[in-house]
């Protein structure tokens, strides 16, 4: 009977689907995006071939602007035994989502064995900007062109491999320049000899630069989830909410059609001897079909998304498949939809039969 | 063969029973005191003017509305001081209806329509074969698998009858069954309610305006303005 009712009604039954679908969507997106940027970012900051971390005192997790002085690394870093390499790199936020690392290619290459170009090379000229291939892609950049970036034109020297640091690399001292950050950088990568002396060099810098952040490269890609990242859990949860009230006003209008569309169908099973409880748990178990069957089509739509963005905007967006979340999304889905059919629900059952009859 | 026994105790016994309805500021004496025995294995045929508490009657004797004071006694319970609860178990076990307009409901086919009525009864599993051949009575064995829109009015009322009496109801309550059918389908549909009633027993209650039909019980009670005349 459940199914025979949806059926009965396709469009209002679909559009109800349709709705609860994007609600799940909104919310499988949502988290998709901010914890695969999250892991993208954490899977660039791996890339570079460092051991340690130095960062300014007091930073956020996503810094930029130079909030140190270059000339800390041969003054302490260079000196500190164990210590093969170390470099700095000043990054600038040049969007919402993207931002430009200076670097100084002689170091860095040294660290990180050098970026991998499919076109071009590094640069070689203080102009010259080096691009990943997502960002080629969605900008459609290509070596020898000429692109703008913080309000000036540079020329694309090469385009590599996705995958160490930033989209937009560009030389270290062009970038300090420009920002008003001359001899200033956000952070230091540092290589040790073996892996051994990770743990007595992090020691050896904690204890020589006091105030300063020293992690591993392992604790501190660990620190890449939306807990770290400040307000990004209030709005999940502000569009969860959202998604959840959407989905209770949804169902709460289909629902309510629904009963007065019914009513003398409920009239009829009264007389037949239908308890309250009998017509509300009827209307339950149609509503629990409608956001179980919505949240199968929004996990299906995630995947969507997902392509959508990775085919548009693939140098900006990277959206993860939350395999965990998809349980919690139909949760919210099924407590959004039941919420909206409880008082339609409480009608149906209250109803007086013999009125229910006798409607037209 | 006629089953019912005026020697038994009845099956309906109403003695005094009055019911008034509000609307607004105002009370409406819908019943006026009405006595009333009906035999097990009668067929009863009400008859009387719009207003004169005819379906009153019929939602009170079914369970549907409460008696305001009076004794309703249905197969040995007193309707008076029942709960909801134990009204809606009174429609589930001792009362069939069978309405003007057929009431199927519309997303189902007739087998889940009669079906429907047994679930709700917590009645599970196959049809017993006696039903089966009620079905072939009914003639509509053959069309168990449509929905109502896909069946005439005369096969909406014979699944509807079906439905009724599936659960082997007391009181199968009629509410005008040939209000709304051509004169041929009538008179089928009044034959069936006389064969139940002839063959297997079925106490009936038939409401009907129609003085032909009205013929077809062993006794016709007549209403005005709330008693029997």
């Amino acid at each position: 009977m459940v199914v025979e009712n949806l059926k009965h009604r396709p469009i209002r039954t679909l559009l109800s689907i349709i709705a609860i679908s994007i609600q799940v969507t909104l919310v499988l997106a949502l988290v998709g995006l901010s914890r695969g940027m999250l892991n993208d970012q954490a899977r660039r900051a791996k890339g570079v071939g460092a051991d340690i971390l130095v960062r300014p005192p007091n930073a956020a997790l996503v810094i930029s602007g130079g909030q140190m002085l270059a000339q800390i690394i041969p003054a302490i870093i260079d000196k500190t035994p164990h210590v093969q390499v170390a470099t700095g790199v000043l990054t600038y936020g040049t969007d919402l989502f993207n931002y430009v690392t200076g670097v100084d290619l002689a170091t860095f290459d040294t660290m990180s064995g050098g970026f991998q170009f499919v076109r071009g090379g590094p640069f070689k000229g203080p102009e010259d900007v080096m691009v990943d291939q997502y960002y080629a892609a969605q900008h459609k950049v290509h070596v020898g062109d000429t692109i703008s970036i913080i309000n000036r034109p540079w020329h694309v020297s090469g385009i590599y491999v996705p995958g160490m640091l930033a989209r937009l690399v560009v030389p270290l001292s062009t970038l300090q320049d420009l920002t008003a950050n001359t001899g200033k950088i956000t952070m230091v990568y540092v290589k040790v000899d073996r892996p051994e002396n990770i743990g007595p060099t992090i020691a050896a810098l904690s204890d020589r630069l006091k105030t300063y952040k020293v992690y591993s490269m392992e604790d501190y890609v660990t620190l890449f989830s939306p807990a770290n990242i400040p307000l990004l859990t209030q709005f999940i949860g502000v569009v969860i909410t959202l998604g959840v009230l959407v989905g209770f006003l949804v169902v709460f209008l289909s629902m309510y059609t629904a009963v007065l569309e019914r009513t003398r169908e409920i009239g009829v099973l009264k007389a037949l001897g239908a308890s309250p409880g009998l017509i509300l748990n009827i209307l339950l178990r149609e509503t629990a079909l409608l956001a179980v069957a919505g949240s199968i089509l929004g996990i299906a739509l995630a995947y969507g998304t997902r392509a959508l963005i990775a085919r548009l905007m693939p140098g900006t967006l990277i959206q993860a498949i939350v395999y965990d979340w998809w349980a919690i999304a139909t949760a919210l889905a099924l407590v959004g939809a039941l919420l909206g059919a409880v008082y339609p629900g409480l009608k149906a059952a209250r109803q007086d039969a013999i009125e229910a009859l006798a409607y037209e | 063969m006629t089953r019912w026994r005026m020697s038994d105790a009845p099956i309906i016994a109403i003695r005094g029973l009055t019911k008034t309805y509000r609307v607004g500021d105002v009370e409406v004496a819908a019943l006026r005191g009405v006595d009333l025995d009906v035999a097990r294995g009668e067929f009863v045929s009400i008859v009387g003017p719009s207003g004169s508490g005819k379906s009153t009657l019929f939602y009170i004797i079914g369970g549907l509305a409460p008696p305001t004071s009076g004794s309703v006694h249905i197969a040995g319970r007193d309707l008076l001081g029942m709960t909801d609860a134990q009204r809606t178990e009174l429609r589930k076990s001792s009362v069939g209806f069978v309405f003007q307009k057929y009431n199927l409901l519309p997303t189902l086919t007739a087998r889940d329509n009669i079906e429907i009525a047994r679930y709700i009864a917590h009645k599970n599993g196959p049809l017993d074969a006696g039903f089966e051949e009620v079905l072939k009575l009914l003639g509509i064995a053959g069309r168990l698998d449509h929905k109502p829109r896909a069946l005439s009015g005369g096969e909406q009322q014979r699944v509807a009858i079906a439905r009724a009496i599936v659960n082997h109801p007391a009181i199968l309550l009629a509410d005008e069954p040939t209000g709304n059918l051509d004169t041929e389908n009538s008179a089928a549909v009044l034959e069936l309610l006389h064969d139940l009633n002839h063959r297997l027993g079925q106490t009936i209650l038939m409401i009907t305006h129609n003085p032909e039909a009205a013929a077809y019980g062993h006794r016709i009670v007549r209403m005005r303005d709330g008693r029997i005349e």
